[in-house]
């Protein structure tokens, strides 16, 4: 394997740190089956004693030719699909496709449509950085933060149940609108819920953001330079954490994200604890948006008419919304007939993973748990 | 309700039997022993039981409920199940040291109770260095992990058995030093000694230690592997650490034993801060058993609130905070020992 190229030993000696003390390193391999990898991603580690030397990502655990599926099916069919292309986040899987349809067959989606699907996205948005606030604390030996994430989640996975049954894979979004309205109450339940939630927030942080073992463990670890994430085309949180102010949802809107008045938090150093800390603020900021959703939800038709035997007209179109991971892109290709000639989707997660190498030689193993855990990286994005 | 006068009379009757001599210190202290490997087994089992109440309650869920009430024999269940599982031997083990790892843990952690003051009169045996034959038996420990993670042949387990033996060392010398300055007030080594010179909680050596105390608790956070310096296992960087290749009984032994070095950190605590068996109107051993479990809570408490600390930042904390300020304590009491005689002796 080329992996071994990076294996530098002194030939003379048979040493290969700078002590004289004579050591050896060593490969390991972390995953695909570590409780720390968030699903089946592999690292091939090549180490000094703690300390990381080199890291190659290694995917493709989780492949599932989603895109290859999605050409053989009607346009309708594949909405449901869609949410297993990111499963903590598919209401946004949903709307980018069905973004992309509605751009070539230039369906109208009605005001109450878009205003439910911002609604949804946002509340799976706070939903998908709990599971991260979740998993980092966990990752970082602190156990209870996975259980108080969880548990929050919950109130809006129920949410979710309410309105179209499902828990995990909504399949509300589609061509033309939504699923279905509001059941009745949802309202009130909803903004129950982010009264409950912001105090919650500041538990969170009380619990984590300015401990110190919490910052050290964080602050200055696994720092994304701006430089390097833009090379790796970061995108989300993390490249806001490295101090770039980018948000589609503000520079290439889409839905009715303009009428939608929100910040967009950044970090300043791109470091571990940056990247948690944007996290925080933006599940403050969907909080509000969820709020103006709420106050501001017109009375209509929530779906257009779509007809049961939907062709498109030929053309192209590379639709992008904002998830929780960031850019996440798809390219469709129809010519013409109810299937898709070719459906192309991106995933923020790669690109993130992708870094790793760049910035792993040197840290310790733990950081590097660490690192992963902030990129918030999901495997069913990064393998499709 | 003192149970010293009960051993005393179980030994008459012993003697009444005939018994004498080397015959009757064998079978009383095959006794004693019999009786502490139960009691602690027992005291394992409702530590686990109690660990999982205290973190499920924390953490806003209400933990084992099932078995028995509020789960309390759940802990029993899963050792049963412990029990009945295939005992897996890794290829490529080192057999031996694989075998015996478990089992030094174990006996290190019973050795300890040798010293350990329960109540009034109630001490296996009050050796005049008990203070440190404890130190010294509980090191044993590291031996052990160094075992499991060196004969396990798994990359994960080896790092987890070097960090512990680097943790361990390390922190075992503020340990001691922190535990000096109590020996230094109490000019004895002997635990019954340094209970009865706690009579009356302003005698607690907590308040003519408090320095040392603080030490001595996050230096045995770091002896007992509980976080934050649970590093040696921690799961999610190492998956298990220097225990991943054990199943079945021997992982069980390394968990008991885990949850008894907790108990034994906090019984020494106990018996040199708090005052030990001391206190009004209850029997001594409650007051023992009270305190201890109260740090034990205390552990607990941290253990389900705190992140872990990183390996390079834990030897930095030992080395340059922990050691200069527990040197600073045993100075500070030396000097003042010494004014105090001069001055008041």
């Amino acid at each position: 394997m080329d992996d071994e190229k990076y294996i530098e030993i002194d030939p003379v000696t048979g040493t290969s740190s700078d002590s004289g003390f004579p050591t050896e390193e060593f490969m390991v391999n972390m995953g695909p089956q570590h409780p720390s990898t968030h699903g089946v991603c592999r690292l091939l580690l090549t180490m000094d004693g703690e300390n990381v030397k080199h890291c190659q990502p290694h995917i493709g655990y989780l492949h599932r030719a989603i895109e290859k599926i999605c050409e053989n099916r009607k346009y309708q069919m594949i909405t449901p699909l869609m949410d297993r292309f990111e499963y903590l986040m598919s209401m946004a899987c949903g709307w980018l496709y069905c973004l992309g349809v509605e751009r070539i067959a230039e369906v109208e989606v009605p005001e109450r449509g878009e205003y439910l699907r911002v609604l949804m996205t946002e509340l799976n948005r706070i939903a998908s950085h709990l599971i991260f606030l979740a998993t980092f604390g966990l990752d970082l030996g602190a156990v209870t933060p996975f259980l108080y994430g969880l548990r929050d989640r919950e109130y809006i996975v129920d949410l979710f149940e309410e309105t179209s049954g499902q828990r995990l894979l909504y399949n509300y979004i589609r061509i033309g609108g939504v699923a279905k309205d509001l059941s009745v109450g949802f309202e009130k339940k909803c903004l129950k819920f982010i009264d409950y939630f912001l105090p919650i927030i500041d538990d969170y942080e009380d619990l984590l953001t300015n401990n110190p073992i919490f910052l050290t463990r964080t602050k200055n670890v696994g720092v994304l330079s701006r430089d390097l994430a833009l090379d790796y085309a970061a995108a989300g949180p993390v490249l806001r954490a490295s101090g770039i102010k980018w948000d589609l949802r503000r520079d290439d809107p889409y839905g009715c994200y303009d009428k939608f008045d929100f910040e967009i938090p950044t970090g300043e150093n791109g470091d571990t604890w940056d990247r948690y800390i944007v996290r925080i603020r933006e599940m403050r900021e969907s909080c509000s948006i969820v709020r103006q959703a709420i106050e501001g939800l017109p009375e209509g038709d929530f779906k257009a008419k779509v007809k049961p035997s939907f062709k498109p007209p030929a053309g192209e179109c590379y639709t992008r919304v904002e998830s929780a991971r960031g850019e996440m892109g798809a390219y469709i290709v129809s010519d013409g007939t109810n299937k898709p000639t070719r459906l192309k989707l991106r995933g923020a997660s790669y690109n993130h993973i992708m870094a790793l190498p760049e910035i792993c030689p040197g840290i310790k193993i733990a950081d590097l748990v660490a690192i992963f855990a902030s990129f918030d990286s999901i495997m069913p994005e990064v393998d499709r | 309700m003192e149970l010293g006068g009960l051993f005393k009379w179980i030994g008459e009757i012993l003697q009444s039997m005939g018994l004498s001599g080397a015959w009757l210190s064998l079978v009383a202290n095959t006794l004693v022993a019999a009786l502490l490997l139960g009691l602690l087994a027992v005291m394992a089992l409702f530590l686990v039981w109690w660990e999982r109440k205290v973190s499920a309650h924390i953490q806003d869920r209400l933990g084992p409920m099932r078995t028995g009430w509020h789960g309390a024999i759940q802990t029993l269940a899963d050792g049963l199940k412990l029990l009945q599982k295939e005992d897996i031997t890794p290829k490529g083990v080192d057999r031996p040291v694989f075998f015996w790892a478990p089992v030094v843990v174990y006996a290190a952690c019973f050795m300890a109770y040798v010293a350990i003051p329960w109540g009034k009169d109630l001490i296996p045996a009050d050796l005049n260095i008990g203070i440190l034959y404890i130190i010294a038996i509980t090191t044993f420990t590291v031996i052990s992990l160094l075992m499991a993670g060196w004969s396990s042949n798994n990359k994960w387990a080896l790092l987890g058995g070097m960090r512990s033996a680097a943790q361990i060392i390390s922190y075992e010398v503020p340990l001691t030093l922190s535990i000096l300055g109590v020996l230094i007030l109490a000019e004895s080594l002997s635990m019954q000694t340094i209970v009865q010179r706690q009579e009356g909680i302003f005698n607690w050596y907590i308040w003519r230690q408090p320095l040392g105390f603080v030490i001595y608790i996050i230096a045995a956070t770091a002896e007992a592997n509980r976080t934050p310096f649970d590093l040696p296992e921690a799961e999610q960087e190492l998956v298990a650490g220097f225990n991943v290749e054990y199943s079945g009984m021997k992982f069980a032994m390394f968990f008991l034993a885990e949850f008894l070095n907790m108990f034994t950190v906090s019984a020494i605590a106990t018996t040199l801060f708090l005052g030990g068996w001391n206190g009004p109107i209850l029997p001594s051993w409650m007051w023992f058993l009270i305190k201890t479990l109260f740090l034990v809570f205390v552990f607990m408490w941290i253990r389900w609130t705190y992140p872990r600390l990183r390996v390079d930042h834990l030897m930095e904390f030992a080395w340059k905070w922990l050691l200069p300020f527990a040197f600073l304590n045993l100075i500070l009491t030396g000097v003042g020992y010494y004014l105090w005689d001069v001055i008041f002796g």
